[in-house]
């Protein structure tokens, strides 16, 4: 049975998400990027790594978080923790909802089924202009700062802030693995036939799972409503949903840590790219891509893991 | 009323022929094969960019355009099958997604580098163009060359799958792959030849669709290629006939929506689509 | 203990069951033979409920099961095993008869608690598997034989009344099936058991009462001995025309 007590190394690895904070202050707004996507593959990675379910439409939670953070923000009240506790319910419900769907499908209808909603919403958020904003976004309001601490404009408190709520989740997300529950979801992704054949309800499993995921995902959009005091049609996108996906299985889907790793490769060489025309990022990305497929497939983590097996 | 009502199934009928010409090869390999590519619509691009160049800088007839980019559409589809692809038949669905998305990206990433990212346009012959009328109402000329192209290549689809040893070959492959190797046919060279038909027939979409929905960089992994992967999980995989039903469905669906709702924007066409998926996972003809 | 009455199932005009009645009382050692095709994997299919039937009705223990969910009859002590390995690739021996321990008990919807903590579950699952010899590895590494007792280990985790063994020894080298017979042999005589076997050796070994199917009926059903005098089997078995189902 897997050790579920922290390794060094993972207490090195949280140690360092500190040192941008001396190290590279000035890409602490960049950082806390990276800690809300890291958080967003995060929750991906409890229903594909895990449980897995592919799902090409897991922006859609991350929108109904981010919109309704941003919504709370704007009618009612400035206060992000608790706005963050109505994203996470919002988001909650509605991955509820499409649970009783999502879950009776595989292969090819689920892929399309799961996209179908995310684009449904999209469009929804899209056309419904006088709530959402439509095309321009959701705007005119301002998240003054957490607990005391104000947004500042070098990014520290926005960082510290999606730091924190990255690291409470994975504390979450780590216990859920490591539970009965999680045994049970890495069951039904290692053979979903066997499972009712020990008792297992796999439908009322993955509902749970996905509903865990969706409000995770909207937690993570409320993280970037807040830190940036305004909401994009984006966070609904098809294409965040495919940037989510290319990450996870870049850091290594099933792994815990995978999303993490993924988020902060992609986005860094994002960055850094980001100066120079678009079409090279997208050929760089594709081989990256096609190199992960082929010779690691486990991604790389899988691929740093399976280096470690060889030298023992 | 009757009048725009006849004139959006006309527009529909065209744009769904369309569809169909740039989603039957998916459909089919799909059913064959159970490969995943999501880089189908780069043999679109690879159609549109070749007409561009044998239109505008050879100078030569778009009509004579046509069978050139379906011919390289083939060729390259079959490169790309030969040397990429057929490595990962066994690979998950997942995996197989991602190394075409993958190869999508790099596709998007070459049509930007020779021919930038600005929309593309080819020179169309001027009979081929303006309208005609019927009934008292004008019809697109152009759109009635696409329904005219799209029903021939149906008829010589359907002619060859139903009445020639290839077309038998191809649809045994599709019903039972392990049944029809037992049986000595070669499902990888029927594969081959079946996914070089898709890529040429997909690069000829994008040739004809240039002057339709246009054409740009990003064609791989725009919203054309969710609309061409409705009509295969729809329709049904490996069914040509689930595929032309579909994509006239999508076609007529999205026109009548932008005609009459278009506030709705695309939300018909998807909420459609959920529906039918959720009744029929396999598709409309797909196996059960 | 789990009767069936008329049970009846076809795909299109392909008939795999036809009017099937079963009777085992409790702690019944039946075996169930007959041509490949006849339908025995479809019967148990039909009984555990992977499959539903077109009409008939499916009692255990005096309560009828027909409409029930497969893992809702997995509760009520209905068992099987599958022909070919079914198992988790890339979980140990111990945590997939641990899991099948926790889903038995209703302890795998906890997401807080670590699987580590429950230390009852994992120590019954030690000692399922050290009963059966399986040593504790990545399932994928395990020999063939062991894998097929970790199919019936997985199946004796979820403590059933009456366990359906779908060709145990299928595929086993002769090394290996010593252990795997004298496994079976010792499960509690508690336990009704019906077991579909090819093997004519450890049919008449095991086997009370044989019933025999072909072409998705039931031919015949007697003693071992009756069976074998019984000329309509003989000639399913033995007859010159295969009776290809």
């Amino acid at each position: 049975m897997e050790n579920a007590r922290f390794k060094p190394l993972e207490y090195a690895f949280w140690a360092c998400t500190l040192l941008p904070f001396v190290v590279t202050p000035a890409y602490l707004s960049l950082g806390s990027q990276i800690a809300i996507t890291a958080l967003f593959a995060l929750s991906l990675d409890l229903i594909l790594g895990y449980a897995g379910l592919v799902s090409l439409g897991h922006a859609a939670f991350f929108g109904v978080g981010a919109y309704a953070a941003g919504l709370i923000a704007k009618h009612y009240w400035t206060e992000p923790l608790s706005g963050l506790v109505v994203a996470a319910i919002a988001a909650g419900i509605a991955g509820y909802v499409l649970s009783h769907i999502v879950v009776r499908f595989r292969h090819l209808a689920l892929i399309m089924l799961t996209m179908g909603f995310g684009l449904l919403l999209f469009e929804a958020a899209n056309s419904a202009s006088d709530l959402t904003g439509g095309a321009d976004g959701l705007q005119g309001f301002h998240v003054p700062g957490v607990l005391g601490f104000k947004f500042d404009m070098f990014g520290r408190t926005a960082y510290a802030y999606a730091l924190a709520v990255l690291f409470l989740c994975f504390l979450v997300a780590r216990r859920i693995i490591h539970s009965p529950f999680g045994l049970a979801l890495r069951g039904i992704r290692e053979n979903a036939a066997r499972m009712p054949a020990i008792g297992a309800p796999n439908l009322a499993h993955l509902r749970k799972a996905y509903t865990m995921a969706a409000v995770m995902a909207g937690i993570a959009g409320a993280v970037l409503t807040h830190t940036t005091s305004t909401v994009s049609l984006e966070t609904l996108s098809f294409g965040r949903s495919a940037d989510v996906l290319v990450i996870l299985i870049l850091g290594g889907a099933g792994r815990l840590y995978g999303g993490i790793v993924g988020a902060i490769i992609y986005m860094v060489a994002r960055d850094q790219f980001s100066g120079v025309a678009p079409q090279y990022w997208y050929f760089w990305i594709g081989l990256l891509l096609v190199a992960v497929v082929m010779f690691l497939p486990n991604g790389i983590l899988g691929g740093l893991s399976a280096l470690r097996k060889k030298s023992q | 009323m009757l009048s725009s009502l006849a004139g959006v199934l006309f527009d529909g009928f065209a744009y769904g022929m369309l569809l169909f010409l740039l989603a039957v090869g998916l459909s089919v390999t799909l059913g064959m094969m159970n490969f995943v590519n999501l880089a189908h619509c780069s043999f679109a691009a690879v159609g549109g960019y070749c007409t561009v160049t044998v239109v505008n800088r050879l100078g030569w007839n778009f009509l004579v355009a046509l069978p050139i980019a379906f011919v390289v559409g083939a060729l390259i589809a079959v490169v790309l099958e030969r040397a990429l692809f057929r490595r990962l038949y066994r690979s998950s669905d997942l995996d197989q997604c991602l190394f075409t998305i993958g190869i999508a990206f790099m596709s998007i990433a070459t049509f930007a580098w020779f021919y930038s990212t600005e929309p593309q346009s080819a020179r169309i012959p001027s009979y081929l163009l303006g309208s005609f009328e019927l009934l008292g109402r004008k019809f697109a000329v152009y759109r009635l060359f696409l329904m005219l192209m799209g029903l021939a290549i149906t008829a010589l689809l359907v002619l060859s799958i139903e009445r020639t040893r290839f077309g038998a070959q191809v649809r045994a492959a599709v019903d039972n792959q392990r049944m029809a190797r037992g049986l000595g046919i070669d499902v990888d060279r029927a594969f081959m030849i079946t996914f070089a038909l898709g890529g040429g027939l997909a690069a000829l979409g994008g040739a004809l669709a240039i002057e339709v929905i246009g054409l740009e960089s990003t064609l791989p992994l725009s919203v054309i290629l969710v609309y061409v992967l409705i009509v295969v999980a729809v329709g049904g995989l490996g069914s040509i006939r689930g595929s032309f039903v579909a994509a006239i469905v999508l076609g007529i669906t999205d026109t009548a929506g932008k005609y009459y709702f278009p506030w709705l924007g695309a939300f018909l066409i998807y909420l459609v689509m959920v529906a039918l998926l959720m009744w029929r996972p396999m598709g409309l003809f797909g196996k059960r | 203990m789990l009767s069936a009455r008329n049970l009846n199932k076809s795909f299109g005009s392909l008939v795999v069951a036809q009017d099937v009645a079963l009777e085992l009382p409790k702690g019944a050692r039946y075996a169930l033979i007959g041509p490949n095709g006849a339908g025995k994997t479809t019967l148990i299919n039909l009984l555990t409920g992977m499959l539903a039937p077109d009409s008939g009705t499916i009692v255990l223990d005096g309560g009828d099961i027909t409409r029930l969910k497969p893992h809702e009859r997995v509760h009520r002590g209905l068992a099987r095993t599958f022909q070919i390995n079914t198992l988790f690739p890339r979980l140990t021996a111990l945590e997939s008869v641990t899991l099948a321990v926790l889903e038995r008990d209703g302890h795998a919807h906890n997401w807080w608690r670590g699987v580590a903590s429950h230390r009852q579950a994992i120590d019954e699952a030690a000692g399922i598997l050290r009963s059966l010899n399986i040593p504790d590895r990545q399932t994928a590494e395990l020999a063939y034989g062991q894998q097929r007792l970790l199919e019936i280990a997985l199946a004796l985790a979820t403590r059933p009344r009456v366990l359906l063994l779908d060709e145990p020894g299928a595929g086993v080298p002769k090394d290996e099936s010593a252990a795997l017979f004298s496994a079976i042999e010792s499960l509690s005589s508690e336990l009704t058991i019906l077991f579909i076997e090819h093997d004519m050796n450890v049919v008449f070994r095991f086997a009370s009462r044989i019933i025999v199917m072909v072409g998705g009926r039931i031919l015949v059903e007697g003693t071992p001995d009756e069976v074998g005098r019984d000329p309509r089997v003989r000639e399913v078995y033995l007859g010159g025309h295969a009776r290809a189902a």
